[in-house]
């Protein structure tokens, strides 16, 4: 026990796990702005921008997510020179928010075109015959309806874009929590397993009350009908 | 039954206020609209009879356009239906459209239905858009009503709550898209009560229905629509009483032998 608890001495897990909900924090925000448009995008009437968003998303969602974080890292920093910040740890870290933020937004556009699918027909007609044009009728009517009833699959994104922020790793931002285990595990090979569901219990607790959050929310905010 | 046109509708041009040309129509294989011609005039109350899959229900869509058609002319006031965009959006504004399936905006109010129109189509002030909203809902009876959600109120408070939302965008014609066809029984009555009074004020309004006392009361022509096509067009008296082709006798006769 006194060995266990040494660890948290020697290494600072709870530093490592606010790196990954600083960069789910910012992941969400940018794919959830992205993911909107996406989605605005493939439910507008205009050719052209329905088939920008299904390619964004088939592209996105199927690359898997450490090609698209090593790409950001080795491509685009390290080849290319395109940094985001004049320090190098932030730049790291803005360019692992920027990769987790374009593949989540494919699912975010997913989900909330899920969300418009629980909105009736009816209502995006009623718009139209008062006279509301495509964009007015999204934002008034449309959409608020579509995330209330998106909550859910959201929620689920958001579950695995905070666990996925761990694949920041292999776009090199060392300081997040996968990265502290696999040192941990390096250097005190005789607490592998306690170093594991040390980790492990670290996420569950972090995702369980979002899971929770959105549920219950999903449930309070649903439209009657 | 008065025809004079309602003093906040401006003429601006002589002519019929709605107006069909040669319109037709398919669904795949099916041809819906079979060359419509027809002309409602300012104040007229027209209602649309017809069998189900006759194309009255799409004839009605197709006055403001959630129908496209495949070509022919439709015009409002002698504009032309805009395909597209804003110009249509504003045609729109002048169309007043109520549905079977009432289709109030689930996520907000009453007052917010019936305000939103005005305040976001028009730009009126939102002092003067209650004011308006609660003068339309006091007229159809539900102005006790305006703070809550549209789940709670009955269908047929839905349907009049529908009506003033459409009023409250001052259009220049109605459009009815079987309006008492999804109510109880009960409550078909408190929803035609609210439409005949809008036609004795001068309304000019298209009715798709089947509600023959409400054709009887307040309309001033019937059209009876068969596969797509206008089979024949006369006053509800006439029509109902002494209908001229086999296929309306049939229809008739369907409805109205129990």
């Amino acid at each position: 026990m006194e060995n266990y608890l040494s660890l948290f001495e020697t290494y600072d897990v709870p530093a490592a796990f606010w790196v990954n909900i600083q960069l789910s924090f910012w992941a969400a925000l940018w794919a959830l702005a992205l993911g909107t448009v996406l989605a605005l995008f493939r439910i507008s009437p205009i050719p052209s921008l329905q088939w920008f968003g299904a390619a964004y998303v088939n592209i996105f969602r199927n690359t898997p997510l450490t090609i698209i974080l090593a790409f950001g890292f080795l491509g685009l920093f390290s080849v290319m020179q395109i940094s985001l910040a004049s320090e190098l740890n932030v730049s790291l870290f803005r360019i692992a928010i920027v990769g987790l933020a374009l593949y989540h937004a494919a699912f975010v556009c997913e989900a909330i075109r899920s969300g418009v699918n629980t909105v009736p027909l009816g209502q995006a007609e009623a718009a139209r015959a008062i006279g509301l044009s495509f964009l007015p009728a999204a934002r008034l009517i449309i959409l608020p309806q579509a995330f209330r009833g998106a909550i859910a699959p959201l929620g689920n994104v958001l579950i695995a874009l905070i666990k996925n922020s761990t694949v920041a790793a292999a776009g090199s931002v060392a300081a997040e929590a996968s990265g502290l285990m696999k040192t941990m595990i390096e250097f005190r090979s005789d607490l592998v397993f306690p170093i594991f569901l040390t980790f492990a219990l670290g996420f569950v607790i972090l995702v369980i009350p979002v899971g929770l959050l959105t549920t219950w929310a999903s449930r309070k905010l649903a439209v009657a009908r | 039954m008065t025809s004079e046109p309602l003093p906040a509708t401006p003429a601006s041009s002589g002519g019929p206020l709605v107006s069909l040309k040669n319109v037709n129509k398919h669904f795949g294989d099916l041809h819906v609209l079979r060359d419509i011609n027809l002309e409602v005039a300012r104040g007229e109350v027209l209602v649309v009879i017809g069998p189900s899959g006759s194309g009255k229900s799409t004839l009605c869509r197709a006055i403001n356009r959630l129908e496209t058609i495949d070509d022919g002319e439709i015009a409002i006031d002698g504009k032309v239906l805009p395909a597209e965009g804003k110009a249509l959006a504003k045609l729109r504004a002048d169309v007043g459209m109520v549905f079977q399936s009432f289709n109030l905006f689930a996520h907000k109010s009453i007052l917010e239905n019936v305000t939103l129109g005005p305040v976001k189509v028009k730009g009126m002030k939102a002092g003067e858009a209650k004011e308006l909203a609660m003068s339309l809902l006091k007229r159809v009876g539900v102005d006790n009503q305006a703070q809550k959600l549209p789940a709670q109120l009955s269908g047929g408070q839905q349907q009049r709550v529908a009506i003033a939302r459409a009023l409250a965008m001052k259009p220049k014609v109605m459009l009815f898209d079987e309006p008492t066809s999804a109510l109880d029984p009960e409550m078909i009555n408190e929803v035609l009560d609210a439409m005949v009074s809008l036609a004795k004020d001068g309304m000019t309004m298209i009715v798709v229905t089947h509600e023959m006392g409400f054709a009887r009361r307040a309309a001033d022509r019937v059209i009876f629509m068969a596969d797509g096509q206008i089979v024949e067009q006369a006053t509800p008296e006439e029509f109902f009483t002494n209908p001229q082709s086999e296929r309306a006798r049939d229809f008739l006769g369907k409805i109205l032998s129990h």
